[in-house]
């Protein structure tokens, strides 16, 4: 009973990010290929992106944009938090673009003559 | 409550999607379980209340995302095609299943 | 063996590190001081029925500003790091299969309609969900399927260009604007507010939005084009 208790405490949405951040690094730390890693990066920015919105969550309340369901008398009283969402918002963005630039030194260390694992350059990744 | 419901399957989804990332041996399916996982955050984010931020992960997360990686992925296997005759790999490390 | 120890450990460490979120996330009833402050003022100071816009065009618009340039400097790294001179002469010869007739009708028809949903959804980013960012995508999609069913086809690189430091030099411009005319940077409000929920409001909110847009576009498609391949 007192378990179930303390599981109905736990927000669904920011334990789903929580563990999805875990998979991501267990991703980046444990596989030697380096597309695996980059795969891995993304899947953590995901569970990230989702631990931050879910700071702002309130339960009920609708989208921060005013329409016939919530006027501007009443916004702060019927809207879920905005910030966390303009924050979100440009992360996703710069994830791309940190993403393709990680890809694209895999593709040129590859091209190098180097192969795709992490082991082959140099040192040991431990 | 039935958002509720839907959040924690949804949860339960992305985490199954997000490990099958990380463990598969394919690299193709690795990359499009991770799109998987962007996708269904995109409907977490929309019950959230943020369509903001469902549309940019729709879009960029689960789709310019996946490009990305297919484009890049492409032409490493097309550098590998090249000079596969000069190089001899072991195929462990080609996989990355190894751990 | 070691390596498993040292990793099951980092893992560990982080869950507890997260576990006081996952435990404590959005158990708050109500906004904090700062978002009700946006939620009450977004509307009524700057007209935008938007107020994830209003934060990310206006009131924290000098972050977007560096954002979108965080978003150039990667753009300018990949095209840098994956020229032909850089992978060796051989390595972007291999030319892809050609596109079958149904993504080339496809492309075709789509084009069009892709770029005009891309600038409607810039355009009404003050109104309705969306907004640069997303339009700007839906614009490099389309790109990305011209570059898809023409394989041999390539960007010109003097339009995209243009098209990327006008709008940059644009979005400076009206935060200039902003901070001579009205009382800061970026501020909206060097046009007339006008009634929330109309297109021509929000001051110029849609129009640094639609600038956003098209440097985002832009800058998208270079990436995608950077990665493609076959570039000299």
């Amino acid at each position: 009973m007192n378990a179930l208790e303390v599981l109905a405490k736990i927000n669904p949405v920011a334990a789903s990010g929580a563990v999805l951040v875990l998979v991501g690094l267990w991703g980046v730390m444990a596989k030697p290929n380096l597309f695996k890693i980059a795969v891995a990066f993304s899947v953590m920015e995901t569970g990230v992106n989702l631990v931050i919105l879910s700071v702002g969550y309130i339960r009920g309340r609708t989208a921060p944009i005013l329409d016939s369901a919530a006027d501007a008398a009443s916004a702060s009283a019927r809207m879920t938090d905005p910030v966390p969402q303009a924050l979100v918002l440009t992360a996703i963005v710069i994830g791309l673009a940190v993403t393709a630039l990680m890809l694209s030194y895999a593709v040129r260390l590859k091209a190098g003559g180097g192969g795709s694992s992490i082991e082959s350059y140099g040192e040991e990744k431990w | 409550m039935a958002t509720d419901i839907a959040i924690l399957a949804a949860g339960i989804l992305m985490i199954a999607a997000g490990v099958g990332a990380v463990l598969a041996k394919s690299l193709l399916v690795s990359i499009i379980l991770s799109g998987g996982v962007s996708l269904v955050a995109s409907a977490v984010f929309l019950l959230m209340g943020a369509p903001d931020v469902a549309m940019a992960e729709a879009a960029i997360g689960s789709g310019l995302t996946m490009v990305v990686f297919l484009y890049a992925l492409a032409r490493s296997k097309q550098a590998d095609a090249e000079d596969s005759d000069e190089r001899v790999e072991s195929p462990a490390s080609e996989t990355g299943g190894a751990v | 063996m070691m390596r498993k120890v040292l990793v099951t450990l980092a893992i560990l460490g982080f869950a507890l590190a997260l576990l006081p979120l996952a435990y404590r996330a959005g158990v708050q009833d109500r906004p904090g001081a700062l978002a009700a402050g946006y939620l009450d003022d977004a509307p009524r100071e700057l007209g935008a029925a938007n107020v994830v816009t209003a934060i990310v065009v206006s009131y924290r618009g000098f972050d977007t500003l560096g954002e979108v340039a965080v978003l150039f400097a990667a753009t300018a790294g990949v095209g840098a790091m994956l020229t032909k001179k850089r992978l060796g002469p051989d390595a972007a010869s291999g030319r892809g299969t050609p596109a079958t007739e149904v993504l080339r009708t496809a492309t075709g028809l789509l084009t069009g309609l892709l770029v005009m949903f891309g600038v409607y959804i810039f355009t009404h980013g003050h109104l309705t969900p969306g907004g640069g960012f997303q339009g700007g995508v839906v614009i490099a999609t389309a790109i990305l399927l011209n570059l898809m069913s023409r394989p041999e086809s390539r960007l010109s690189h003097g339009l995209m260009t243009g098209i990327e430091s006008l709008s940059g030099a644009a979005y400076v411009a009206l935060g200039l604007l902003g901070a001579i005319f009205a009382l800061g940077f970026l501020d909206p409000r060097i046009l007339p507010i006008g009634r929330v929920g109309s297109l021509l409001s929000a001051g110029s909110v849609p129009l640094i939005y639609s600038v956003i847009g098209l440097k985002v576009g832009a800058e998208l498609s270079g990436i995608l084009e950077a990665l493609k391949g076959d570039r000299e």
